[in-house]
């Protein structure tokens, strides 16, 4: 695909997703029904959208935050924060006026220079162009009656789609961020692959530059229909800021019979400083629902940001012989922490699931793999196999692993590995001495170590992913 | 190439080379003998940069270049090369793309451009057959699950890939069975030229049967005490090391 079709793509859905047209009233901090209706109104949602944030909202009342992670979060004022998202104050004009570093950084991922300026913060508009292409990309995904569009947009031209779906994966009761991001989403992604249809294009270029629009409360619903296959890459590699701290998304997954949906994420949101002061909290619901005969999912995400990183994505095996993939790759740097993992729900006959967790730790650093596997009493001949790495840089990190096997169906066959290691300073010094630098040796140890899940991503994003992994982990050994 | 002056070294405060002089011109083969502690390993680590061993006094060149401020992969850079005592394994990392990153990063210290992929797996085909290295061990990860013999094979088989122009064979034959040592040997052999030169540590004057050297020093308690032709091998091999540790008590 050419740049200028990214381009053009991300101006047009500038006009869409958010609605930056703010009046001269001062918009209130803090959380309140009179914040959830208002964000309401600024989306110009249907009354049946409304009703759906309320209920949320005041059972979120009711909640409480949960406390069991291995994770040590500071208090959340949820009265402090801006549940409506402000347009960009003092965006830069040109590359003159960006932090340095930050281009540094998109240097070394070798990110395209248009793109650049998006990741920036510059005003898209800035961003100069000619060709007019954006037409042909969105005719040949409607030629193909491949919806794709914002979650917002969807909301209005195609409210029976979102109406029958929305929330039939995660409902809203689920979890304490489930529910806040059922009161107060901004916006996201929305896909619907009709029957029969394969979706020609990786779903991933478009979103990348939209990325730092949809803010903190994200929302994204897929729906492959019957034999229809799609494969979706949210994220990027480029170091992502943000003044909200707290992002709660939510992405649901439904796949019919024979469909395959693939969910590839790359998360790379600010970690905070060398001190661990600031740094985004990424607590995220995500799970598919193998819904028919014989359908599949497949998640992949590489995670080296965020301060805490809090996320489960899975999958509830319905439909007889289908089947669920979970690859990850979670790097704890500095005083980063992760606390994720996945659950496979086992439900249909002939089911089966595949984990592989890579956990890299460096500097303070703490990294926990959390998995269910769940086999129900109906579940007839399922199958699972879990494998959860863990790789030590230095002695002041840490990995854990709580992994949960709750197997009622004797015909089941669970299976579950899981090794530790650590990287040594005579691995480094061997590659040094064959003229190798210490970072890169490192990049090299740790990419062979992560290789079996950076396989599973579109493959222009395997290759930023690599070298985002050696960036993270600069300076975290010698 | 080489000029070691009054080298002195230690570990944990420890001292181990006391005073090490030593001199190494291109087209040379120096043997490097001694007992158990005197110092050999170290010396091998300290010419290549190990932070384990701290240099407290001397100066070491390289073709004029002042060694000790150069950074270990620097030092690679520069031509020098140590086949190491017990090399590492390196699980998840090919050796093709191992050998392939050090290769480029000598090219562009160089200023020369990075070799394509199919000039890098020629070049990768004719250096395995120089120490009769098969398929199956290039396409592993980095000495994973080698055994001893394979991996100081694959020693080799990385100086032939690398080149230098100062190789240090660090007890290259210890662990060896008479076929692998021969193997060893030859493709240490077949890569001597006039301009390049090698330091051969060892325990036993067995390999230097096979890799003759030019000179022979004897290294006891931190310095070199005795040099001689390929002839004093020979000699240490019939009366041990405490000739030469009677001999330097006698000295002092």
């Amino acid at each position: 695909m050419s740049t200028d079709i990214l381009h053009e793509v991300t101006q047009a859905d500038y006009k869409y997703g958010f609605t930056t047209d703010i009046e001269t009233d001062i918009i209130p901090i803090g959380l309140s029904e009179d914040v959830v209706r208002l964000i309401s109104s600024k989306k110009k949602e249907p009354e049946w959208m409304l009703e759906f944030r309320l209920k949320a909202y005041r059972h979120w009342l009711t909640m409480k935050m949960p406390e069991w992670a291995h994770l040590d979060i500071p208090k959340i004022d949820y009265q402090s924060i801006a549940y409506y998202a402000a347009p960009r104050k003092n965006a830069p004009k040109n590359l003159d006026e960006v932090d340095p570093e930050l281009l540094k950084t998109f240097e070394k991922l070798g990110i395209p220079l248009h793109e650049r300026m998006a990741l920036s913060g510059m005003a898209v508009d800035a961003v100069m162009d000619s060709v007019s292409v954006k037409t042909t990309f969105k005719e040949s995904l409607s030629e193909l009656g491949i919806i794709f569009c914002s979650f917002s947009e969807a909301v209005e031209h195609h409210p029976d789609l979102v109406q029958k779906y929305m929330s039939s994966v995660v409902p809203y009761t689920d979890n304490f961020f489930a529910t806040l991001n059922c009161a107060v989403f901004s916006d996201g992604s929305f896909v619907y692959i009709p029957k029969g249809v394969r979706c020609p294009m990786e779903l991933s270029t478009y979103f990348r530059i939209n990325a730092m629009n949809t803010g903190q409360f994200e929302r994204t619903l897929i729906i492959a229909d019957e034999d229809s296959y799609v494969s979706y890459l949210e994220g990027c590699t480029a170091p992502m800021r943000d003044e909200n701290q707290l992002h709660a998304a939510i992405v649901e997954i439904v796949a019919m019979k024979n469909a395959q949906v693939k969910y590839s994420t790359v998360q790379n949101w600010y970690p905070g400083d060398k001190n661990g002061k600031g740094g985004i909290y990424n607590f995220v619901t995500k799970r598919g629902i193998c819904k028919g005969e014989s359908s599949k999912i497949s998640w992949t995400q590489v995670e080296t940001g965020s301060a805490i990183t809090w996320k489960y994505p899975s999958c509830i095996l319905l439909g007889d012989n289908s089947s669920a993939e979970f690859y990850s790759v979670a790097v704890t740097n500095h005083h980063q922490q992760a606390d994720t993992g996945t659950k496979m729900l086992h439900i249909g006959k002939n089911t089966s699931s595949h984990i592989l967790s890579k956990g890299i730790s460096a500097g303070f650093g703490q990294n926990s793999y959390r998995g269910l596997v769940k086999i129900n009493p109906a579940a007839e001949n399922s199958r699972n196999f879990s494998q959860c790495d863990s790789l030590l840089l230095g002695d002041k990190c840490g990995a854990h692993t709580f992994p949960y096997m709750e197997v009622n169906n004797d015909t089941a066959i669970v299976q579950h590995e899981a090794t530790t290691s650590k990287i040594n300073e005579d691995q480094i010094f061997y590659c040094n001495q064959r003229g190798i630098s210490t970072e890169d040796a490192v990049g090299l140890i740790v990419n062979g170590y992560a290789k079996e899940v950076l396989n599973q991503l579109p493959m222009e994003f395997a290759v930023e992913a690599q070298k985002l992994l050696q960036i993270t982990l600069e300076g975290s050994v010698g | 190439m080489l000029e070691i002056k009054n080298l002195h070294a230690s570990i944990n405060g420890k001292e181990i080379l006391k005073g090490l002089d030593l001199v190494v011109r291109p087209g040379e083969i120096h043997a490097i003998m001694g007992p158990n502690g005197a110092g050999k390993s170290t010396l091998a680590s300290v010419l290549t940069g190990n932070q384990t061993f701290e240099v407290t006094k001397g100066e070491v060149t390289f073709y004029g270049k002042n060694l000790l401020e150069l950074s270990p992969e620097d030092r690679s850079r520069e031509g020098i090369f140590l086949s190491f005592q017990y090399p590492v394994e390196i699980p998840g990392v090919s050796m093709v793309n191992f050998m392939r990153t050090a290769l480029n990063e000598h090219r562009k210290y160089k200023n020369l451009e990075p070799l394509s992929a199919t000039d890098f797996l020629r070049i990768m085909r004719e250096k395995k057959e120089l120490v009769e290295m098969d398929n199956k061990l290039a396409n592993r990860s980095v000495n994973e699950g080698f055994s001893g013999g394979e991996k100081k094979r694959n020693e080799i088989f990385q100086m032939a890939m690398l080149e230098p122009r100062l190789a240090i064979l660090d007890e290259t034959d210890s662990g060896l069975d008479i076929d692998a040592l021969r193997i060893v040997a030859n493709g240490v052999n077949k890569l001597k030229r006039p301009d390049n030169a090698s330091i051969v540590i060892t325990h036993y004057q067995r390999l230097l049967e096979y890799i003759v050297p030019d000179f022979v020093h004897v290294l006891y308690d931190g310095r070199i005490v005795k040099t001689g032709g390929k002839e004093l091998a020979m000699e240490l091999e019939d009366k041990g090391y405490d000739w030469i540790k009677k001999e330097v008590e006698e000295n002092i």
